[in-house]
C-alpha cells in the first residue's frame, strides 16, 4: 500500500485540496492501486497547495500545485513511486522553502496525521507533558521563563513572568485561555497550528494548567476559522480517551478540562479583556486594567492567557529545555517567529526561523517577490496595527526591540506585501476606518478618533486645506496613542504615521477630478 | 455547539423570508430548545446565538426575551450581545452568505476590484441581499488565507486567490445547486 499525503488545511482546501484528495481516490481504484491518503496539515509551502506527498522508499516526494484535473497525468506519469512531472518537486524536505526553516513550534505541522495520537507520539508529541508531569509547577514556570519565550500575540510580554504570577496565587479555581482570536490580516500562523497540529496546543496548554494550578480551559477561536473549530473539538475528545486531558491526567493526579468557544467576528475580541469578556458571553467591551488578567480574569479568576503560538512552542521547550529554545534567536528575542508572508507574494507560506531574520530575507529568498512580479513598495507588519515599512527599512532584523526603535512592530509575525501601486493615503484611511468599524467604543479617542481621522484623510486626498488637515492628523493620532485604553485606538496611528512618514508624495498627489479622468 | 439540524456546508440556508406570523413561534420554541441544551447558561449566549442563526439563518428580534428569560439576563443585555458582534444578523440574508475579504492582505491583491465585480455580479451592494433572495454579500476583514488572497468564504467553504473569473464560476455553481 502506498501513502499519498493530501491536506486538509484550510488554505490548501481553498484551493481545491478536496477535489485533488478525491480525485486520487477514485483514479487508485479504477487503476486498482492500493493508496492511502492521509489527511495531513500544511507544510506551509502555500503557493504549492494543494501539496500532494507521496511516501517512498527515498521518502516523501511533492507535487504541486496539484488541481483535480492533473490527477490522471499524475497516474501516467507515476507518481506514485516519484516519478517525473511537471509538478514534482523533489523531497519535500530538500525544497530550499522548506529546509532553510528552523521549525521548532511547526516541527510536527504538514508532516503527522493531525488527528493521530499515535502519529504524534512517534514524533515526540506529549514528551513535554509527560516530563512536566513529573516537575515541580515552580519549575516547569523556571524552565519558561529561561527559554526567554515571550508572547507571540503581538505584545511580547514574557510568558514566564505572566505564569509565575498566576502560580503564586491561591484560588479555589484558576483557569488557561488561548487567544486564537488571530484577527491580523496577513497571519495564519495559529490557524494551521490548530488544523495541522492540534494536539500540540493541548499539550502547551495541559503544561500551563500544572504549571499555574489551572483545572480548567477555554480556547477562543474567530468563527471564520470553522475547520480549526473541528479539529480542536475532535483532537480534544482524542486527547480524552487517550487520558491527555480530563481527569487525573496519566495517573498524575492532575486534571485539565479544555473548551473551544467561537468567537463572532469582532476583531477585537482578540484584545486579551475583550476576549475574556466574550468567554464569558458578554459584549466584547475592553476591561480597565488593573486588576490584570493573571490575577483576576475569567470569572474573577486567575488566568494565564496566552496566544496560541506561545503555548505551542511550550512542549518542545519544556521537552528539550529551556536553554535548547534560547539558543535560537537575538538579543531579548529568543526562540523562533512563524513568520507570514502574505499579500502581494509569490510564493506566500509560513516560515518558522529565528528571531534575527530581516523582512528583505523573508520576501526575497523565501517570497521570491511579489507575485505581480513589480518592485516591492511597502511591507506592513504585525497586522493592521503595525507599521508600513519602506523599502529602506526591510534590512533591519526581525527582534522585538530592533523594530520599536524603527516605530515599528513584530506583533505576530506577518508581513504583508504591496508592490508600487499601492496607494498609501489609501492604506492610512483604512486604517483609520478599521479602527471605526472594529473598535469596542469604550473610549473616546478611539471611537470618534478614528471616525475622524477617517473624514481628516478625506480631505488630504481631496486636496482640501492640505497643511492644516495634515497637521490635524497628526495632532490626532498623538490624541488616539496616548488616550486611548488599549492598543486598538492607541496602536492605530502606527499604521497611519508609518504611512504618512515613509510616503508623503502619496498625501500630496493631485487631487483625483470626480468626473473628468482627463485632468489628471 | 447545539446538535442543530446541520445546514449544508455550503452555507445555504432553507428558508430566508421566515418572519411570518406562523413562523414566529416556531422560532421562539427553537431558541428555547437551543438555551436549554446549553443548560441556559448566560456564559454561552454567544454559543446560543450561532446555533439560532445557524438555523434560521438570522436571529428574529421575537426571540431576544425567550433567550433572556432563559439565561435570566435582561433583554438589553442580549441585544447588547447581539448587536456588539458583527457575525449575527438580525434580518434575514440570503441563501448564500458571500464574505468577501477587504482586509490588508487582500487589497493588495486586487480585493476592491473582486468587489466591485461582486456586486456588479450579483446587482447587490455589500452589506445587502440580492432581490430574488439568493445572495448576501458581506465585507469581512480577514479569513485567514493572506498567503492565497483575494479570499472569499461562502458558510464554512474557503476559497483562495479568487478573481472575477473564479468568482463566477463560484456562484454559478451554487446558483445551479439552488435551482435544483
Ligand atoms: C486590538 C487588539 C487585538 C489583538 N488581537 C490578538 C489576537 O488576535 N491574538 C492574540 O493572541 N493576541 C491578540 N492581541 C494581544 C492580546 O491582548 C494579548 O496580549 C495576548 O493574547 C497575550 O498572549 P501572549 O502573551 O501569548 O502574546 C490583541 C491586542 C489588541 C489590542
Ligand atoms: S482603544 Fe478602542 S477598542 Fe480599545 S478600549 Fe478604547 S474604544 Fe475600545
Amino acid at each position: 500500500m502506498i501513502t499519498v499525503y493530501v491536506p486538509r488545511d484550510a488554505a490548501a482546501l481553498s484551493v481545491g485540496a478536496d477535489e485533488v484528495a478525491a480525485a486520487i481516490a477514485t483514479e487508485a481504484v479504477k487503476q486498482k492501486k492500493d493508496v492511502k491518503i492521509v489527511r495531513n496539515g500544511s507544510r506551509g509551502m502555500l503557493f504549492l497547495e494543494p501539496l500532494v506527498e507521496v511516501e517512498t522508499p527515498n521518502g516523501r516526494i511533492a507535487y504541486g500545485p496539484v488541481s483535480p484535473s492533473d490527477v490522471a497525468d499524475l497516474f501516467k506519469a507515476n507518481f506514485l513511486e516519484g516519478g517525473a512531472h511537471k509538478h514534482y518537486r523533489g523531497a519535500t524536505k530538500e525544497i530550499p522553502y522548506f529546509k532553510m526553516q528552523e521549525r521548532l513550534t511547526f516541527a510536527r505541522c504538514g508532516i503527522t496525521d493531525p488527528l493521530s495520537i499515535e502519529d504524534y507520539r512517534k514524533h515526540g508529541g506529549f514528551d513535554g507533558l509527560l516530563k512536566a508531569i513529573a516537575m515541580k509547577p515552580i519549575d516547569i514556570v523556571t524552565e519558561v521563563t529561561a527559554s526567554g519565550l515571550r508572547g507571540r500575540g503581538g505584545a511580547g510580554f514574557p510568558t514566564g513572568i505572566k505564569w509565575k504570577t498566576v502560580h503564586d496565587l491561591a484560588a479555589d479555581q484558576k483557569y488557561v485561555a488561548c487567544n486564537a482570536d488571530e484577527g491580523d490580516s496577513g497571519t495564519f500562523a495559529d490557524r494551521m497550528l490548530m488544523e495541522g497540529d492540534p494536539f500540540c496546543l493541548i499539550e502547551g496548554m495541559t503544561i500551563a494548567a500544572i504549571a499555574g494550578g489551572a483545572t480548567k480551559g477555554y480556547i477562543y477561536v474567530r468563527s471564520e476559522y470553522p475547520h480549526a473549530i473541528n479539529a480542536l473539538k475532535e483532537a480534544i475528545e482524542i486527547a480524552k480517551k487517550a487520558n491527555f486531558l480530563g481527569t487525573n491526567i496519566q495517573g498524575s493526579g492532575y486534571s485539565f478540562d479544555l473548551f473551544v468557544r467561537r468567537g463572532a467576528g469582532a476583531y477585537i475580541c482578540g484584545e486579551e479583556t475583550s476576549m475574556l469578556e466574550s468567554i464569558e458571553g458578554k459584549r466584547g467591551l475592553v476591561r480597565y486594567k488593573p486588576p490584570i488578567p493573571a490575577i483576576e480574569g475569567l470569572f474573577g479568576k486567575p488566568t494565564i492567557i496566552n496566544n496560541v503560538m506561545s503555548f505551542a512552542a511550550v512542549p518542545i521547550i519544556i521537552a528539550k529545555g529551556g536553554e535548547f529554545y534560547k539558543n535560537y534567536g537575538v538579543g531579548r528575542s529568543r526562540g523562533t517567529l512563524a513568520f507570514q508572508l502574505a499579500g502581494n507574494i509569490k510564493q506566500g507560506g509560513l516560515v518558522e526561523k529565528a528571531f534575527g531574520v530581516t523582512t528583505r530575507e523573508l520576501i526575497e529568498k523565501w517570497g521570491g517577490g511579489t507575485a505581480s512580479g513589480r518592485p516591492v513598495r511597502a511591507v506592513q507588519v504585525g497586522g493592521p496595527l503595525g507599521a508600513y515599512l519602506t523599502v529602506e527599512k526591510l534590512d533591519v532584523p526581525m527582534d522585538y526591540e530592533e523594530f520599536v526603535k524603527i516605530d515599528a512592530m513584530v506583533g505576530h509575525g506577518g508581513l504583508v506585501v504591496f508592490d508600487d501601486t499601492v496607494d498609501m493615503a489609501k492604506m492610512a484611511r483604512f486604517a483609520m476606518e478599521f479602527c471605526a468599524i472594529e473598535s469596542c467604543g469604550k473610549c473616546t479617542p478611539c471611537r470618534i478618533g478614528s471616525q475622524r481621522g477617517v473624514e481628516v484623510i478625506d480631505k488630504i486626498i481631496a486636496g482640501t486645506d492640505r497643511t492644516k488637515n495634515l497637521e490635524l492628523l497628526e495632532d490626532l493620532c498623538v490624541t488616539m496613542t496616548d488616550g486611548s485604553l488599549c492598543a486598538m485606538g492607541g496602536l492605530t496611528p502606527m499604521p497611519v504615521m508609518s504611512a504618512l512618514k515613509g510616503f508623503p508624495d502619496d498625501f500630496h498627489r493631485a487631487p483625483k477630478q470626480p468626473v473628468a479622468e482627463a485632468a489628471e | 455547539m447545539a446538535k442543530s439540524p446541520s445546514r449544508p456546508k455550503d452555507g445555504s440556508i432553507k428558508a430566508p423570508a421566515e418572519e411570518s406570523h406562523a413562523a414566529r413561534p416556531v422560532s421562539e420554541a427553537r431558541a428555547l430548545a437551543i438555551c436549554v441544551h446549553h443548560g441556559n447558561r448566560p456564559d454561552e449566549l454567544l454559543e446560543i446565538l450561532h446555533a439560532l442563526q445557524h438555523e434560521l439563518g438570522h436571529i428574529p428580534e421575537t426571540t431576544l426575551p425567550v433567550i433572556a428569560n432563559a439565561l435570566n439576563l435582561s433583554r438589553a443585555e442580549v441585544y447588547g450581545v447581539l448587536t456588539f458582534y458583527h457575525e449575527f444578523h438580525r434580518a434575514p440574508v440570503g441563501r448564500h452568505v458571500i464574505k468577501i475579504c477587504r482586509a490588508e492582505a487582500c487589497q493588495s491583491m486586487g480585493t476592491d476590484a473582486l468587489c466591485n465585480h461582486a456586486e456588479h455580479k450579483l446587482s447587490t451592494k455589500i452589506g445587502e441581499t440580492s432581490s430574488d433572495g439568493k445572495f448576501t454579500i458581506e465585507a469581512v476583514y480577514c479569513l485567514g488565507n493572506c498567503a492565497l488572497s483575494p479570499a472569499v468564504m461562502i458558510g464554512e467553504n474557503l476559497y483562495g486567490k479568487v478573481d472575477a473569473k473564479r468568482f463566477d464560476e463560484i456562484v454559478g455553481s451554487l446558483d445551479k445547486e439552488t435551482v435544483q
